[in-house]
Protein backbone atom coordinates (compact mmCIF):
# COMPACT_ATOMS: atom_id res chain seq x y z
CA UNK A 1 0.00 0.00 0.00
CA UNK A 2 1.33 2.90 -0.57
CA UNK A 3 0.37 6.64 0.39
CA UNK A 4 0.92 9.45 -1.95
CA UNK A 5 0.48 13.43 -1.71
CA UNK A 6 0.83 16.05 -3.80
CA UNK A 7 1.41 19.88 -3.26
CA UNK A 8 1.37 22.62 -5.41
CA UNK A 9 4.49 24.90 -4.97
CA UNK A 10 3.92 28.14 -6.36
CA UNK A 11 3.68 30.57 -3.06
CA UNK A 12 5.77 30.71 0.07
CA UNK A 13 3.54 29.01 1.91
CA UNK A 14 3.26 25.99 -0.69
CA UNK A 15 6.53 25.62 0.76
CA UNK A 16 5.37 25.22 4.16
CA UNK A 17 2.77 22.81 3.09
CA UNK A 18 5.00 20.27 1.58
CA UNK A 19 6.78 20.35 4.79
CA UNK A 20 4.51 19.22 6.66
CA UNK A 21 2.75 16.93 4.62
CA UNK A 22 6.34 15.15 4.15
CA UNK A 23 6.96 15.48 8.38
CA UNK A 24 3.23 13.77 8.58
CA UNK A 25 4.30 10.78 6.37
CA UNK A 26 7.55 10.52 7.82
CA UNK A 27 5.79 10.17 11.24
CA UNK A 28 3.72 7.83 10.19
CA UNK A 29 6.47 5.37 8.68
CA UNK A 30 8.02 5.48 11.77
CA UNK A 31 10.77 7.78 11.12
CA UNK A 32 13.12 8.58 14.02
CA UNK A 33 12.79 12.35 15.20
CA UNK A 34 16.29 13.08 14.10
CA UNK A 35 15.40 11.78 10.69
CA UNK A 36 11.88 13.47 10.26
CA UNK A 37 13.98 16.66 10.43
CA UNK A 38 16.62 15.66 7.71
CA UNK A 39 13.23 14.79 5.70
CA UNK A 40 11.11 17.98 6.37
CA UNK A 41 14.15 20.29 5.43
CA UNK A 42 15.17 18.41 2.64
CA UNK A 43 11.59 18.65 1.07
CA UNK A 44 11.84 22.51 2.28
CA UNK A 45 14.81 23.18 -0.02
CA UNK A 46 13.68 21.54 -2.85
CA UNK A 47 10.23 23.38 -2.80
CA UNK A 48 12.32 26.88 -2.41
CA UNK A 49 13.94 26.25 -4.89
CA UNK A 50 11.10 25.33 -7.62
CA UNK A 51 9.82 28.94 -5.55
CA UNK A 52 12.71 30.79 -6.53
CA UNK A 53 13.82 29.24 -10.11
CA UNK A 54 11.01 28.21 -11.58
CA UNK A 55 7.72 29.51 -9.85
CA UNK A 56 5.44 27.28 -9.61
CA UNK A 57 6.07 23.03 -10.00
CA UNK A 58 5.27 20.09 -7.33
CA UNK A 59 6.39 18.22 -4.45
CA UNK A 60 5.51 14.63 -4.45
CA UNK A 61 5.67 13.07 -1.40
CA UNK A 62 4.96 8.63 -1.09
CA UNK A 63 5.71 5.84 0.49
CA UNK A 64 8.00 3.32 -1.32
CA UNK A 65 9.03 -0.30 -0.11
CA UNK A 66 12.09 -2.26 -1.66
CA UNK A 67 12.38 -6.06 -0.82
CA UNK A 68 15.97 -6.77 0.01
CA UNK A 69 17.84 -10.41 1.38
CA UNK A 70 17.08 -8.69 4.89
CA UNK A 71 13.88 -8.21 4.38
CA UNK A 72 11.79 -5.41 3.19
CA UNK A 73 13.09 -1.97 3.19
CA UNK A 74 10.18 0.98 3.53
CA UNK A 75 11.63 4.95 2.82
CA UNK A 76 9.66 8.10 1.96
CA UNK A 77 9.98 9.51 -1.79
CA UNK A 78 10.20 12.90 -2.76
CA UNK A 79 9.86 14.40 -6.32
CA UNK A 80 10.55 17.96 -7.15
CA UNK A 81 9.32 18.53 -10.76
CA UNK A 82 8.49 22.49 -12.67
CA UNK A 83 8.25 23.16 -15.80
CA UNK A 84 11.60 25.89 -14.95
CA UNK A 85 14.01 27.19 -16.86
CA UNK A 86 16.25 23.86 -15.93
CA UNK A 87 19.70 23.93 -14.73
CA UNK A 88 22.13 24.60 -17.45
CA UNK A 89 25.35 23.33 -14.92
CA UNK A 90 23.93 20.14 -12.77
CA UNK A 91 27.72 19.79 -11.23
CA UNK A 92 27.94 23.33 -10.45
CA UNK A 93 24.47 23.55 -8.75
CA UNK A 94 25.94 20.56 -6.87
CA UNK A 95 28.70 22.06 -5.37
CA UNK A 96 28.97 24.01 -1.59
CA UNK A 97 28.32 27.34 -1.69
CA UNK A 98 26.88 27.59 -5.30
CA UNK A 99 24.25 30.07 -5.34
CA UNK A 100 22.88 32.51 -7.70
CA UNK A 101 19.99 33.77 -4.96
CA UNK A 102 22.33 34.94 -2.79
CA UNK A 103 21.97 32.40 -0.16
CA UNK A 104 24.27 30.09 1.46
CA UNK A 105 24.64 28.08 -1.27
CA UNK A 106 24.00 24.59 0.78
CA UNK A 107 20.35 23.51 -1.00
CA UNK A 108 21.22 20.60 -3.31
CA UNK A 109 24.17 19.47 -2.02
CA UNK A 110 22.33 20.08 1.28
CA UNK A 111 19.79 17.42 0.67
CA UNK A 112 22.33 15.12 -1.23
CA UNK A 113 23.33 14.78 2.27
CA UNK A 114 20.51 14.44 3.87
CA UNK A 115 18.87 11.70 1.84
CA UNK A 116 20.07 8.44 0.67
CA UNK A 117 19.52 8.70 -3.28
CA UNK A 118 19.48 11.57 -5.09
CA UNK A 119 18.83 12.15 -8.83
CA UNK A 120 18.63 15.33 -11.09
CA UNK A 121 17.09 15.05 -14.44
CA UNK A 122 17.04 18.86 -16.14
CA UNK A 123 16.74 20.15 -19.72
CA UNK A 124 17.57 23.47 -19.96
CA UNK A 125 14.31 25.16 -21.11
CA UNK A 126 11.94 22.58 -20.33
CA UNK A 127 12.04 21.84 -16.97
CA UNK A 128 13.38 19.64 -13.76
CA UNK A 129 12.90 16.63 -12.06
CA UNK A 130 14.75 15.78 -8.70
CA UNK A 131 13.80 12.33 -7.25
CA UNK A 132 15.40 11.56 -3.61
CA UNK A 133 14.58 8.67 -1.38
CA UNK A 134 15.37 8.21 2.70
CA UNK A 135 15.41 4.58 3.52
CA UNK A 136 14.25 3.85 7.32
CA UNK A 137 16.99 1.83 8.37
CA UNK B 1 2.07 36.19 11.30
CA UNK B 2 4.82 37.91 13.80
CA UNK B 3 6.98 36.87 16.00
CA UNK B 4 6.29 38.27 19.60
CA UNK B 5 9.56 40.01 21.12
CA UNK B 6 9.87 40.64 25.01
CA UNK B 7 11.80 43.58 26.84
CA UNK B 8 13.51 42.26 29.82
CA UNK B 9 15.84 45.33 31.61
CA UNK B 10 18.57 45.83 29.17
CA UNK B 11 17.64 42.82 26.97
CA UNK B 12 14.80 41.97 24.70
CA UNK B 13 13.97 37.77 24.71
CA UNK B 14 12.41 35.93 21.60
CA UNK B 15 10.88 32.06 22.04
CA UNK B 16 10.14 30.95 18.03
CA UNK B 17 7.13 29.41 19.02
CA UNK B 18 5.63 28.88 15.00
CA UNK B 19 6.96 27.12 12.32
CA UNK B 20 8.85 29.87 10.74
CA UNK B 21 8.41 30.45 6.70
CA UNK B 22 10.12 33.23 5.52
CA UNK B 23 8.00 36.05 5.03
CA UNK B 24 7.97 35.48 9.30
CA UNK B 25 11.37 35.07 9.63
CA UNK B 26 12.11 38.25 7.10
CA UNK B 27 9.69 40.33 9.12
CA UNK B 28 11.12 38.94 12.51
CA UNK B 29 14.78 39.96 11.15
CA UNK B 30 13.22 43.94 10.19
CA UNK B 31 11.55 43.83 14.08
CA UNK B 32 14.23 42.93 15.53
CA UNK B 33 16.49 45.12 14.23
CA UNK B 34 13.50 48.21 14.97
CA UNK B 35 13.09 47.32 18.63
CA UNK B 36 16.88 46.86 19.23
CA UNK B 37 16.99 50.45 18.25
CA UNK B 38 13.74 51.62 19.77
CA UNK B 39 14.77 50.00 23.26
CA UNK B 40 18.25 50.71 23.08
CA UNK B 41 19.02 46.87 24.29
CA UNK B 42 22.84 45.68 24.71
CA UNK B 43 21.53 41.99 24.14
CA UNK B 44 19.29 39.27 22.70
CA UNK B 45 18.33 36.21 23.45
CA UNK B 46 16.35 33.65 20.63
CA UNK B 47 15.10 30.51 21.77
CA UNK B 48 14.76 27.85 19.58
CA UNK B 49 13.33 25.31 22.05
CA UNK B 50 10.59 24.76 19.77
CA UNK B 51 11.83 25.13 16.25
CA UNK B 52 11.61 21.68 14.68
CA UNK B 53 13.44 22.43 11.74
CA UNK B 54 16.02 25.19 10.34
CA UNK B 55 16.66 25.20 6.51
CA UNK B 56 19.24 26.69 4.56
CA UNK B 57 16.89 29.72 3.90
CA UNK B 58 16.23 30.10 7.73
CA UNK B 59 19.93 29.46 8.38
CA UNK B 60 21.13 32.11 6.89
CA UNK B 61 18.21 34.78 8.00
CA UNK B 62 19.27 34.25 11.28
CA UNK B 63 23.09 34.14 10.99
CA UNK B 64 22.46 37.14 9.50
CA UNK B 65 20.40 39.06 12.16
CA UNK B 66 23.13 38.27 14.55
CA UNK B 67 25.48 40.27 12.13
CA UNK B 68 23.09 42.90 11.93
CA UNK B 69 22.51 42.89 15.53
CA UNK B 70 26.27 42.89 16.24
CA UNK B 71 26.70 45.95 14.03
CA UNK B 72 23.88 47.93 15.80
CA UNK B 73 25.91 47.09 18.90
CA UNK B 74 23.77 44.30 20.31
CA UNK B 75 25.36 40.93 20.96
CA UNK B 76 22.63 38.08 20.20
CA UNK B 77 22.82 34.26 21.75
CA UNK B 78 21.01 31.73 19.91
CA UNK B 79 19.81 29.09 22.75
CA UNK B 80 17.55 25.27 22.34
CA UNK B 81 18.64 24.23 19.32
CA UNK B 82 17.31 20.78 19.06
CA UNK B 83 19.24 17.36 18.65
CA UNK B 84 17.67 17.25 15.67
CA UNK B 85 17.72 20.39 14.33
CA UNK B 86 21.92 20.55 14.86
CA UNK B 87 22.33 17.27 13.18
CA UNK B 88 20.46 18.22 10.33
CA UNK B 89 22.06 21.54 10.11
CA UNK B 90 26.14 19.62 10.24
CA UNK B 91 24.61 17.43 7.47
CA UNK B 92 23.95 20.05 5.01
CA UNK B 93 27.55 21.67 5.81
CA UNK B 94 25.95 24.61 7.39
CA UNK B 95 28.36 25.55 10.55
CA UNK B 96 26.83 29.23 11.80
CA UNK B 97 30.35 29.30 13.46
CA UNK B 98 30.32 32.88 14.45
CA UNK B 99 26.94 32.69 15.98
CA UNK B 100 27.07 32.98 20.41
CA UNK B 101 25.18 29.72 21.31
CA UNK B 102 23.81 27.97 24.67
CA UNK B 103 21.93 25.59 25.56
CA UNK B 104 18.38 27.27 27.29
CA UNK B 105 17.11 30.31 28.04
CA UNK B 106 18.91 30.30 31.47
CA UNK B 107 22.36 29.93 30.23
CA UNK B 108 21.63 31.53 26.92
CA UNK B 109 21.35 34.95 29.69
CA UNK B 110 24.59 34.13 31.38
CA UNK B 111 26.47 34.09 28.37
CA UNK B 112 24.82 37.59 27.78
CA UNK B 113 26.02 38.87 30.62
CA UNK B 114 29.28 37.88 30.42
CA UNK B 115 29.98 38.86 27.07
CA UNK B 116 28.81 42.28 27.97
CA UNK B 117 31.15 42.20 30.95
CA UNK B 118 33.81 41.17 29.59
Amino acid sequence: MSVQSNVEVHTEWGIVSARQAGRNLAKELGFSSVDQARITTAISELARNIYLYAEKGEIIIESVERMQSTGRKKGIKITAKDEGPGIKNIRQVMEDGFTTSGGLGAGLPGVKRLMDEFDIDSIAGEGTEITTIKWNS
Amino acid sequence: MRIPILKLHDYLLISVQVELDDQTALQFQEDLLNKIHQEGSSGVVIDLTSVEMIDSFIAKVLGDVVEMSNLMGAKVVLTGIQPAVAITLIDMGIMLDEVPTALDLEQGLDKLQQELEG
